[in-house]
């Protein structure tokens, strides 16, 4: 905390902002009160740019502000209809890839990917729904893998590791064929308070910690009164 | 299946190394024709990981399989020149003879057939890779001896009756491979003195050696034209405990083979400019990431190296110079595409899955085991080697004021000369053409599938970085050749290469294919051209690598230079057409029920 930060000056949308050398766009726009939405990216752990949902524009380029840095002058394009419609886009793409009925989904309310989908005003996906077959894994004693709503954002590749800094999730495959996994005997083994937040930083209804399904009720989520972002646009101003 | 004792003995010889495990997964793949659960399983107890990292490894890479890819495994490649010239046939008496289907392996083990993209081969197609030996120019009748051979239990290697040409036929590399170096030029294929590179750059500071590369003007021969002087000097000037000099000889783009011959023919040039960048931005090691495909050189390129030190080109006290040491390392990939793309190729080489990195940091202040690293492509390296020998004047002169040197060309498909030419930038496509004996082509595939499809009109446009830049990729595509044909095959194979890592190029690219498909099959309206236009540029926008950055390009590079093929395929008539066929799909409800559905009712009908 106490080392020395070069304070610089970058605008979003025109709106003038300061930063500190090495934060990256995302983490700057959310301190002057700037929502950019993302997905994969979760708040502690190494940034991934998976989803590519918080992409922006600088200079005509097109990056994701969760993994650029933000530097001095900087002009950031987030909030513009071309951008915006090509984000929805990619919140469609995932929702036509996996099999998501949030009816019945345990993380209604909490699911990001259902709350992105509202802030977008998404109304049915412009591109035809894939139908994948996918598994449900549920022999795992404390863990439940429900493939038909991973988005494959890797928060869990990236973030539940063991004691002994071994990963418990992995990614196998590549291409539209890649998969999550998960070391079945390592998950058995995480202490409780690490199999809940394994559930809660999955941004959509893909690991479930058996056993404690619909804590709270729908109606009283996250995302039930509020759209995604309201709190870091709330936070100023 | 290897038992405990052969896998606990293949990590101990990579030195339990977690960045080797591509090493070891390779050797457990060579004894026992796949990595069962048990070997990932002792692999990852061996290094210290959770199972699902090391499958993770396991399932990234084409050349691994979970189950047994037979005692032969033959890897048929399916890019579209081996199309062209006679793929299906041969893929029909390889399935015919060995009594089962691609993606199969024969009931008692012995034989698998496997698809796999582009082996860089591309000149002598169709061509297959069998247990990492090189068969080209198939013939049906040539699948047929070589399954009869497989039946015998002949050795693969054995089965290689007559080599190519240069070092091809030397001991070491024993391969059918032909160099077919249809052109050469003044700065790859020209005849150098071992030591002309390196004895002169240990003369000069490393810094007059950047300013030499940096007044060259070389421009990096990967595609990407990143300035190589420029890059030397960033990593130089990088603070880190060790730098170091990374070859991309991962040449993937389908119809790419140019480094192949580099590699086959040129090898200590390539190695001395490997050993001129290390002294250059002060590394001490050199890594040659070498592409699976291309394993049937390494013993021969390691042969080379030993020779080098021998030499004292490499090793310690180079050429004399007090503190210069340098080697280099040979790492073998695995079969994928992405790892073309420096940050995944430094993945891969460390031991990972082939996944590109966030950039920035770019490879230059995290690159190699998160070390400074200037990661160079095999002709940019050599070309290097040779600017040092004859000087950045000398190098200037050819090609034109913004590209200058020369380009090494890999020309391959409906034309007579298939080969390597090593052209002065600036030359028009039909000089190419003229000189590669393809005149009568309709369409020319520049830079590979990433590149650009160009029609007859712009055939007098200019290989050069100011206009058509490549990285040497050039697919002839005769007349009577179906485009769709074409631009499917390499839409396919981005679906396939993708890493799955971001969403628009994982999810994205198989909707450009499924849409491509509805055009093709004549159920298309204006408004798929319009939306496959629309998705495409999405793509290209928002995806993290170059991979998905270029991947679209195949089908909006086709739409805008031969719009007219996309117009006359679709239904003006109609804004909408399903692209299934309601009737069709409702067949077995049909049954049941009795009742019928109509296949597409036009608007009055329904009224």
């Amino acid at each position: 905390m106490s080392k020395p930060k070069t304070p610089i000056h970058f605008t979003v949308d025109g709106k003038k902002c300061q930063a500190f050398l090495g934060q990256t766009i995302l983490q700057a726009a959310k301190d002057n009160g700037v929502y950019i939405p993302a997905l994969c990216r979760w708040e502690g752990f190494e940034p991934a740019g998976a989803c590519r949902v918080c992409t922006v524009r600088v200079a005509g380029r097109t990056m994701a502000a969760c993994t650029q840095p933000v530097t001095e002058g900087m002009a950031v394009e987030n909030n513009v209809p071309d951008l915006q419609d090509m984000r929805k886009s990619l919140i469609e793409m995932l929702f036509v890839e996996g099999n998501h009925m949030c009816p019945t989904c345990e993380k209604s309310g909490n699911c990001e990917l259902q709350a992105l989908a509202y802030r977008f005003q998404m109304l049915v996906p412009r591109f035809p729904f894939q139908f994948p077959a996918r598994k449900v894994e549920a022999a795992g004693k404390k863990i439940l893998l429900e493939h038909n709503r991973c988005i494959k954002c890797l928060r869990c590749v990236r973030g539940v590791r063991t004691r002994d800094n071994k990963a418990v999730f992995g990614a196998l495959r590549r291409s539209r064929d890649k998969e999550i996994t998960v070391d079945q005997a390592l998950a058995a083994a995480l202490p409780e308070k690490q199999a809940r937040q394994a559930m809660d930083r999955c941004p959509v209804g893909s690991i479930l910690r058996k056993e404690v399904g619909f804590v709270v009720p729908i109606g009283k989520r996250k995302y039930d009164k509020e759209p995604i972002g309201s709190d870091v646009e709330k936070a100023k101003d | 299946m290897p038992s405990k004792g052969l896998i606990a003995s293949i990590i101990d010889r990579h030195r339990r190394d977690r960045t080797r495990l591509i090493d070891i997964l390779r050797d457990i793949q060579a004894k026992s024709g796949f990595i069962s659960p048990e070997a990932v399983a002792d692999v990852a107890a061996g290094l210290g990981l959770s199972t699902v990292e090391v499958e993770g490894v396991a399932t990234f890479y084409h050349f691994f399989s979970s189950r047994t890819a037979g005692t032969y495994a033959v890897y048929l490649n399916d890019s579209i020149v081996s199309v062209m010239k006679g793929r299906a046939a041969v893929a029909a008496a390889f399935e015919k003879a060995a009594g089962c289907a691609f993606g199969e392996t024969t009931r008692d083990g012995r034989i698998g057939l496997h698809r796999t993209s582009c082996i860089g081969m591309n000149d002598q197609e169709p061509s297959a890779l069998i247990n990492g030996v090189v068969f080209t120019n198939l013939t049906p009748a040539k699948a047929k001896i070589i399954v009869e051979g497989m039946k015998a239990g002949m050795d693969v290697p054995a089965m290689v009756a007559v080599t190519g040409d240069g070092a091809n036929a030397s001991k070491l590399v024993r391969a059918m491979v032909k160099n077919n170096i249809r052109k050469g030029g003044p700065v790859i294929f020209a005849p150098f003195r071992v030591g002309a590179a390196v004895k002169k750059a240990v003369r000069m500071t490393p810094e007059d050696v950047i300013a030499e590369i940096k007044k060259s003007n070389l421009l990096g021969r990967g595609g990407a034209g990143f300035p190589t002087g420029l890059k030397w000097e960033f990593c130089r000037r990088e603070n880190g405990e060790a730098h170091y000099v990374v070859c991309n000889s991962d040449e993937g783009e389908p119809g790419t083979f140019k480094d192949r011959v580099i590699l086959t023919e040129c090898p200590q040039l390539l190695f001395e400019g490997m050993a001129v960048a290390g002294y250059a931005v002060g590394a001490k090691e050199g890594v040659l990431y070498l592409r699976g495909e291309y394993a049937y050189l390494k013993p021969y390129l390691e042969k080379t190296l030993a020779d080098l030190r021998k030499k004292n080109i490499l090793g310690k006290k180079i050429a004399g110079k007090a503190g210069f040491s340098f080697d280099i390392t040979i790492k073998l990939g695995a079969g994928a595409y992405v790892c073309g793309e420096e940050s995944a190729l430094l993945q891969s080489a460390q031991g990972e899955r082939g996944e590109p990195r966030a950039r920035p940091p770019f490879p230059v202040q995290s690159g190699y085991l998160f070390h400074p690293t200037t990661v160079n492509n095999v002709e940019t390296l050599c070309m290097a080697a040779r600017i040092l020998e004859k000087g950045a004047d000398w190098f200037k002169a050819l090609g034109t004021p913004r590209s200058a040197g020369t380009k090494v060309l890999s020309v391959s498909g409906d034309c007579k000369k298939p080969g390597v030419y090593e052209i002065a930038f600036g030359l028009t496509v039909r000089k190419l053409l003229e000189m590669a004996g393809g005149l009568d082509a309709q369409a020319v595939q520049v830079g590979g599938p990433s590149g650009n499809c160009i029609s007859r009109g712009q055939f007098d446009r200019a290989i050069a970085f100011e206009d058509l830049a490549t990285g040497g990729s050039i697919i002839v595509i005769g007349p009577g050749r179906d485009l769709f044909e074409v631009v499917h095959n390499f839409m396919e194979f981005f679906v396939e290469e993708s890493c799955g890592w971001c969403v628009p190029c994982r999810a994205g690219n198989p909707l450009l294919l499924r849409k491509l498909e509805k055009i093709m099959s004549g159920k298309g309206t204006p408004s798929d051209i319009t939306e496959i236009e629309t998705w495409g540029k999405t793509i290209k926008a928002m995806s993290r690598c170059g991979l998905g950055q270029t991947s679209p390009n195949p089908i909006l590079t086709t739409i805008e230079n031969f719009r007219e093929m996309y117009e006359a395929k679709v239904d003006r008539g109609n804004s909408f057409l399903p692209e299934f066929d309601l009737a069709e799909s409702v067949k077995a409800a049909s049954a049941v029920t009795g009742q019928k559905y109509a296949a597409h009712a036009p608007e009055k009908a329904r009224e």
